[in-house]
């Protein structure tokens, strides 16, 4: 076992232990903390896609995020009033049909976007995908069908099959699975000639080309696969706060999930897992002592951008190796 | 005579008021090591620039292994099979040696698009990546990242990746670039037996190396070809000396 899947086993693990332990002592609410870790996690393992191994800086991703958050919040009211979404159907309060159609519609959202951002590069690319997700944004503010800027309640968390998913450990668990779903999808697509050629065209997209692989294609399928899995993401953190609101979408999410890939470590299976585990962390520990915890996560932020570039992943488990 | 595998028409290029690129036509023959030499700033830089498809010609056609290439990007015409050195060594600086050759294997096989199966364990692209790493004689450092090597293993490992994609015609430019006279030996002898494979275009600054390989040169000088010939006509072309060789001829 090398040293980097020490560190993630142990991460795993660590993220697992904590809410069993917490049931244990009958303390539900750090179960929720916990949970919060893994969809946050979920939804930066899916930015990694794209930030860490195409080197994608997307500052548009809490659009997906909260896509995926509208997508579950939408079914599931309708499915509640029983009122018809379009052509007599009423919605789902069943997870996975939600999280596919987080899913889906995700991925069709960011086929344009990615589409048209990816004619650019650089500053301008962090620009024009901020860009589509404040249009989104506003576009959800000023739609009073769902809440508008006031947000939409989820009143009965979603189902899933046998799983009493109102119980905090149950659902702490089918997130969890989820998260370790959505690391396997990235570890395998790292590891794989599509993985490879993504890889090539964050290292030097010129010498892909030059082999006969055009760049473009290959990072727009990473943009969506990266957005899809940030939306199921998103579906999660609506369950789990029973309630969307268009904060989902601003550009202050997108930047809490790249915050939470540099401090893990970009590009790493379990940067976001660290990420995540360390943002709660700081947010809880800190948000509990003064309201200005933030100001102190900008200096850990700094601290790892200056000293740590590799995030929490380099300093524990040492420098990325490619085969 | 045989059909050329590239033939250049009258291409044009200019920045500005520079043309860069001024009504050059150049044919590259089957087996054959076709040299372009020329001072600094003459052009041949525009000119790959050109061919491999990374910059858009004013006006002319490029046509490969008989076929119109112009409305193809850099990508398209490396998949027809035109295999490209840079100047300056261009690699995947944080892929292993080995890695870099695989990445071109996986393209010449077309298939990049698969998500799920491992590279690292599939024998179709580390054993004939392996096999090029040997020819190039760097197996030895094949686990070693790209940005690690040194500048001639880089050279080589350049050599090695254009080598995978089985190209139909070799675009080199300037590959002896930097490497000492014992590796620009052993490259001139490689290059030697590379022309029975696909012919090369080359750029090469090493006369040494350029006379002792090329079957024909052309000499560019202010974007324009002034003469095409054996060694021996380019060596004894009155405008070549006063242009280009001067004293060092």
């Amino acid at each position: 076992m090398t040293r980097e899947t020490a560190v993630n086993t142990g991460l795993a693990l660590l993220l697992v232990a904590f809410p069993l332990a917490a049931q244990a002592m009958g303390e539900p609410f750090y179960i929720t903390l916990a949970t919060r870790a893994a969809i946050l996690a979920l939804a930066a393992v899916g930015l990694n896609v794209a930030l860490g191994l195409g080197g994608l800086v997307s500052f548009g991703h809490a659009a997906f995020f909260g896509l995926g958050g509208y997508a579950a919040g939408i079914l599931s009211t309708h499915a509640f009033n029983a009122e018809p979404l379009f052509l007599g159907f009423e919605g789902t309060a069943s997870m996975p049909w939600i999280w596919l159609v987080a899913a889906v519609l995700c991925g069709l959202v960011a086929l344009p976007i990615g589409a048209i951002s990816l004619r650019t590069a650089g500053v301008y690319f962090i620009m024009i995908t901020l860009a589509f997700a404040q249009m989104i944004y506003y576009f959800a503010v000023s739609w009073p069908a769902y809440g508008g800027e006031d947000g939409l309640s989820i009143f009965v968390r979603d189902t899933f099959p046998g799983v009493n998913t109102a119980l905090p450990l149950p659902f702490f668990l089918i997130c969890y699975a989820l998260l370790l779903g959505g690391l396997a999808l990235f570890w395998l697509l790292r590891g794989s000639r599509f993985g490879a050629a993504l890889e090539g065209a964050r290292q030097n997209p010129v010498r892909l080309a030059a082999v006969g692989i055009a760049p473009f294609g290959i990072r727009l399928t990473a943009f969506v696969v990266s957005a899809m899995v940030t939306g199921v993401a998103g579906a999660l953190f609506a369950d789990l706060n029973k309630f969307v609101s268009p904060s989902m979408l601003s550009w202050q999410m997108s930047g809490e999930l790249i915050v939470l890939i540099i401090l893990g470590g970009k590009g790493r299976l379990f940067g976001p897992v660290a990420g995540a585990m360390l943002y709660v962390l700081i947010e809880y520990v800190l948000g509990g002592i003064t309201e200005r915890w933030q100001f102190f996560l900008g200096l850990v932020l700094l601290m790892v951008v200056l000293f740590a570039r590799g995030g929490l992943l380099g300093l524990l488990a040492g420098k990325a190796r490619h085969g | 005579m045989a059909e050329p595998v590239l033939e250049i028409s009258d291409l044009r290029k200019s920045f500005g008021a520079l043309k860069a690129t001024d009504g050059v036509s150049l044919t590259l023959l089957p087996g054959e090591i076709h040299a372009l030499i020329g001072p600094n700033g003459a052009g041949k830089s525009t000119l790959i620039h050109q061919i491999s498809g990374s910059l858009k010609p004013d006006s002319g056609s490029i046509r490969f292994l008989g076929r119109d290439v112009g409305g193809l990007d850099m990508a398209g015409r490396a998949r027809l099979g035109l295999g490209r050195s840079f100047q300056i060594s261009s690699l995947m600086p944080e892929f292993s040696a080995l890695r870099n050759v695989m990445l071109a294997v996986q393209a010449r096989q077309g298939s990049s698009f698969r998500f799920l199966r491992p590279v690292t364990s599939d024998a179709g692209l580390t054993e004939p990546a392996m096999a090029m790493l040997e020819r190039v004689g760097l197996a030895g450092r094949a686990g070693v990242p790209a940005a690690e090597l040194s500048h001639g293993e880089r050279r080589q490992l350049e050599i090695a990746v254009a080598l995978a994609l089985g190209p139909k015609a070799f675009l080199f430019d300037e590959p002896m670039a930097g490497m000492g006279p014992e590796g620009s030996r052993a490259l001139t002898k490689f290059l030697d037996d590379l022309r029975r494979e696909a012919p090369i275009l080359l750029v090469e600054h090493d006369m040494e190396a350029v006379f002792a390989l090329a079957d024909r040169i052309s000499v560019l000088v202010y974007g324009r070809i002034v003469a095409t010939g054996t060694a021996d006509d380019i060596r004894n072309d009155p405008e070549v000396r006063r242009a280009y060789l001067g004293e060092t001829a």
